[in-house]
């Protein structure tokens, strides 16, 4: 199993999911540098939460430029998987590759805490997630927003992965995660990487990235 | 040379809770003659053009490529020759 994850700089999440698909899920991670392309097609690809060129002008928006972008877009747009988590979603909407924005927080605070994620029945991601997960969330732009338009259709096409239980930042509908409308890409703000093992005191982050690794 | 002056808001449908704050702070001060007030930011840019109608069109299509994130943002651009 071999997994990419890609490093803007100013990522610092970056080791954090790599080492836990290495340790539990036996993945072969390779480490993309911004400046490098790729033209392999490993199972998943995952831009990483931190805070990609200093999060200046807007959280996500200088990364789509890089030539490690242009790879992920090629690539998604071949069906590869794409995990986009915190950071790496603001990118991927960004990038164009999911539709919508993110917002700063309604309270104009940072949040870190667990948050109870409902994943959405309808949805071909989260149908293989059990229950009620409690994942991290550490993000001070997580609000998500799109037009009435786009929203209704995300919602018609099954297209909201998770929802939180209780909004704790402003996104509309309560969304804490989507995916584009093969259902190859996902964007989500909270850190599955970051409730994995006992040591961390949660292990419902295992779950998301298991339904992702599956072929 | 030319220079662009961009100012960049959040449009009006979206939710400004920074512009929101800043009201409530002056109100808190009994400031109640001001009614609406949005943050936004402003970008300036020199540009290296042959004339104003090319220094508008790079501009402008930097402003639609990085600088503006027209899901939730509208911006005015003006340009002046320097």
């Amino acid at each position: 199993m071999k997994v990419r994850v890609v490093t803007f700089p100013g990522s610092n999440c970056d080791k954090d999911v790599g080492s836990v698909l290495e340790s539990e899920f036996g993945a072969k991670v390779d480490y993309t540098w911004y400046k490098e392309s790729f033209s392999d097609t490993p199972d998943l690809v995952v831009l990483p939460g931190g805070f990609s060129f200093g999060d200046y002008l807007r959280c996500g928006a200088m990364a789509k430029f890089s030539n490690a972008m242009e790879s992920v877009v090629k690539y998604a747009n071949q069906g590869g998987k794409v995990l986009g988590v915190c950071n790496g979603f603001q990118i991927l909407t960004e990038s164009g590759l999911l539709p919508g924005a993110l917002l700063h927080n309604r309270t104009l605070k940072y949040i870190c805490k667990d948050v109870d994620l409902i994943p959405v029945s309808e949805n071909k991601i989260a149908k293989g997630i059990k229950g009620t997960l409690s994942i991290p969330i550490a993000h001070g732009e997580g609000a998500y927003f799109a037009d009435a338009n786009t929203l209704e259709r995300l919602e018609k096409n099954g297209q909201v992965v998770f929802r939180y239980k209780q909004n704790p930042n402003g996104s509309l509908n309560d969304i804490a995660g989507i995916c584009n409308e093969a259902g190859n890409v996902l964007g989500m703000m909270p850190h599955p990487e970051r409730a994995i093992n006992p040591y961390t005191g949660k292990m419902d982050g295992k779950q998301i990235l298991e339904v992702l690794l599956k072929k | 040379m030319f220079v662009a002056k961009i100012n960049v808001t959040l449009k009006e449908s979206v939710l400004d809770p920074q512009g929101q704050t800043v009201l409530r702070t002056l109100h808190d001060q009994g400031k109640n003659l001001i009614s609406d007030l949005r943050v936004g930011k402003y970008i300036e840019m020199k540009i290296d053009a042959s004339s104003q109608a090319d220094a508008e069109i790079s501009a402008k299509e930097i402003c639609e490529s990085l600088l503006v994130n027209q899901v939730i943002e509208t911006y005015r651009l003006v340009v002046e020759k320097v």
